[in-house]
């Protein structure tokens, strides 16, 4: 199976198929990892290009690892690092990488929409790897992926997302892909932090955090910028660790299967407690280690376009 | 010279003209209106029923001219609006340097000299534009502005800005204002909702806007200044506004065609065309104004016209400029949509486009009788056409309404009795 796209921006347009078929994907991947050599030849002499105008370090080091696990040529250019700084448009940088050959360009910028930018403007594939407060698709399906790997299943799930809705292309694309699996999405935060009609995405928006958590499966932690704080959106730090952090106390009172997972890096003691972040609940390591999965899924399915499936074996 | 204008269909209100005439021009005027009148050796031009308005004005445009050369001048612009069906705009101060002084007017009339069309400077409310100390407001009456703006920005300190209402009601002037709260618009770049939410993009909530009308309102009330808020785009601003003119305030609105005609859903592509200021709302704002536009509850129609070059609206959508290149295509967008479906008549068109504006900036108009001055837009109601960023005459490319298939276009436009721009023979020319 290849996906019939020649770019991935987003969960809001992508079936349940899809998805299922890139996870399924992902785990063909991740076996991968227990071998003694961690590598398969499938993306030789394929490029692509990590173009990351926003500091990252996780999600850049998991696509570099995906990349090289697959055997493709890998360009990284950062902000700091490329001609952006000098004034440079996203336009002609993504332009350079393209006639240096890139099959793929994984994008990853401040400015929603930037993807969907790109992706009308060059023949690379585009992969989305965070477009502001829009879409974060890798992290929605390593997401899944990790739920789907602890629990079996996704659909008929109760997932609460926690912290900071509006700013959260995480929240985004993880609302987008459970909904479209089948899950029951609930969100909560301040209610300055949620964005205006996100019920209309089909969720169920609490501003409440105990009330939200009654019944569920899943309760998936996101990073509170701490800068929020100053610009008003709620009164302090400690009133945030109080109302919506995730504790002990809080964790007590869950199921005892209860998935606890956060996209990373983490605030430990604001939105999570370290016993609950470190504790026999929580799956935020893993989550890790399935996003290389994903992200090779990913790679293998737009930039091995012209390949076959065998390729992989 | 005489020209000889035949079977021209005029819609003028003023003159209680609706029908099929000839005209004829001579110099600058209009020498004689009549059901025929006898070719005697005159230049000619055949209309064969066509639409014949008194030239129409649009009294929101941005020139840019001094100091955003690139994006427009006082010439292209001009060119623009004689393309678009316009004989007389009024252009904004948000210059630079901005015209909050009488030299910068001066020089703005100069180049309008060269201009296509009639250019009416509009003076700054504050110096620079900055909301902090009055412009130089008696000065730039006696240069000639016929209202004050500091449109792009809104006066935020409320004591100024009834302190600019107090003053120039003494010398005349309306003030038209740019109603947004800086404050509650959180650096925002589409209308906050349900797109903005599924978009990811930086909310502006309605209120931002309407909390600037309702105060501008109440300062009208306290100073009995003449308000005019431009650009209206929410159901709740409109209510206001409404009220304040019930109330015998001397408050008059405008709202945009892509305020009319577009919904934020239109953001979903993250076309930069499609930012603007204000931003386009949701379906049940643009609703309420097409309503009021059709009950007479709304003034004027404008088209904002807000010119930007190439690379101000490349890229990322948060990064892009706001503004939509709107002169060449308000009357035929407002033709399309509303008189062809018989939303609004041509009456409604001429009153909306030419007699509220010239009564809100003062201006007297004569319309289509002998002895008046010989503006005149002429439309053809037949003639189809796509817009096309290749072919607008302004330097802004930059129109959300770019594909649009419309029926109706600008034809001629006359200005001072001469043709200025001339389409009856599909080359869509310029003359000067």
């Amino acid at each position: 199976m290849v996906l019939k796209r020649k770019d991935f921006l987003g969960l809001y347009d992508v079936s349940a198929e899809e998805i299922t078929e890139i996870l399924n994907t992902a785990v063909a991947m991740k076996e991968i990892f227990t071998r003694s050599v961690k590598k398969i030849p499938t993306l030789r002499g394929k490029t692509i290009v990590n173009l990351f105008f926003e500091p990252s370090t996780r999600t850049k080091s998991s696509f570099d690892l995906a990349a090289k696990r697959l055997s493709a040529d890998v360009m990284s250019i950062s902000k700091s690092s490329s001609s952006v700084v000098k004034g440079e448009t996203l336009l002609d940088t993504a332009k350079t990488m393209e006639v240096m050959g890139a099959d793929v360009v994984v994008i990853r910028h401040s400015a929603s929409g930037a993807a969907e930018f790109l992706a009308r403007n060059i023949q690379a594939s585009v992969l989305n790897a965070g477009d502001g407060a829009h879409s974060h698709p890798t992290q929605g399906l390593l997401d899944m992926y990790t739920i789907r790997e602890k629990l079996g299943r996704i659909e008929g799930l109760k997932v609460l997302i926690v912290g900071d809705i509006a700013h959260s292309r995480v929240a985004h694309s993880n609302i987008r892909g459970l909904t479209t699996m089948g899950a029951e999405v609930r969100v909560t935060g301040p209610a300055t932090l949620l964005p205006k009609e996100v019920e209309k995405m089909g969720v169920k928006a609490y501003t409440n955090l105990d009330e939200a958590l009654v019944g569920v499966d899943v309760v998936n932690i996101l990073r509170i910028q701490l800068e929020r704080q100053a610009s008003g959106l709620f009164p302090s730090i400690n009133e945030y660790r109080h109302f919506y952090g995730v504790n002990e106390k809080r964790l007590a009172q869950l199921a005892d299967d209860i998935l606890i997972m956060h996209p990373g890096p983490m605030n430990r003691g604001i939105e999570i407690e370290s016993s609950v972040a470190d504790g026999a609940n929580s799956v935020i390591t893993e989550q890790v280690t399935n996003g290389v999965a994903i992200r090779m899924a990913l790679l293998y399915l737009l930039a091995g376009r012209s390949l076959k499936h065998e390729d992989l074996n | 010279m005489k020209t000889l204008i035949k079977n021209a269909f005029i819609i003028d209100p003023i003159n209680q003209l609706n029908g099929q005439y000839d005209l004829l021009l001579e110099g600058e005027q209009i020498s004689e209106v009549a059901v025929k009148i006898e070719d005697q050796g005159y230049q000619l031009i055949e209309l064969a029923g066509r639409i014949l308005l008194p030239g129409l004005i649009d009294m929101h445009t941005h020139l840019r001219e001094p100091g955003y050369e690139e994006k427009e001048t006082i010439k292209s612009g001009g060119e623009a609006a004689a393309a678009g069906g316009f004989t007389t705009i009024a252009c904004m101060p948000n210059t630079k340097p901005v015209a909050d002084n009488p030299a910068t007017v001066e020089y703005i009339k100069s180049k309008a000299r060269d201009c296509v069309v009639k250019v009416l400077p509009i003076g700054s409310i504050t110096k620079n534009l900055l909301g902090k100390e009055l412009g130089e407001i008696g000065f730039l009456a006696e240069a000639g502005v016929k209202a004050l703006s500091d449109d792009g920005n809104s006066v935020m300190n409320s004591e100024i800005m009834r302190r600019a209402m107090e003053y120039a009601n003494s010398f005349g002037l309306p003030i038209i204002s740019h109603c947004e709260d800086f404050n509650l618009n959180g650096n925002g770049v589409m209308n906050e909702g349900y797109y903005s939410t599924i978009l990811g993009l930086k909310p502006i909530p309605p209120a931002a806007e309407e909390i600037m009308i309702a105060r501008d309102i109440l300062l009208a009330e306290l100073t009995g200044a003449r308000l005019h808020i431009a650009h209206l785009s929410t159901k709740r601003g409109l209510e206001m506004v409404c009220d304040a003119r019930e109330r015998g305030l001397q408050v008059t609105t405008e709202v945009t065609p892509h305020h009319l005609l577009l919904t934020d859903k239109a953001v979903k592509s993250y076309n930069p065309d499609t930012k603007v200021n204000p931003p386009l709302r949701c379906e049940q704002d643009v609703e309420a104004l097409r309503t009021a536009l059709q009950d007479g509850l709304i003034e004027a129609i404008a088209s904002d016209h807000a010119p930007h070059t190439f690379e101000d609206k490349l890229g990322e959508y948060d990064y892009a400029a706001f503004g939509i290149s709107g002169l060449e295509t308000t009357l035929a967008l407002i033709h399309n949509e509303f008189i062809q479906a018989d939303l609004l008549d041509w009456n409604d068109l001429v009153r909306l486009m030419l007699i509220n504006p010239a009564n809100i900036l003062g201006l007297t108009v004569e319309g289509i009788k002998a002895g008046a001055v010989a503006d005149l837009t002429i439309f053809d109601q037949e003639k189809t056409w796509t817009v096309s960023k290749d072919k607008l005459k302004s330097k802004g490319k930059n129109t959300p309404f770019a594909g649009w298939e419309l029926q109706g276009k600008v034809v001629m436009t006359i200005v001072n009795g001469k043709v200025v721009y001339t389409d009856l023979d599909d080359q869509g020319k310029i003359r000067y």
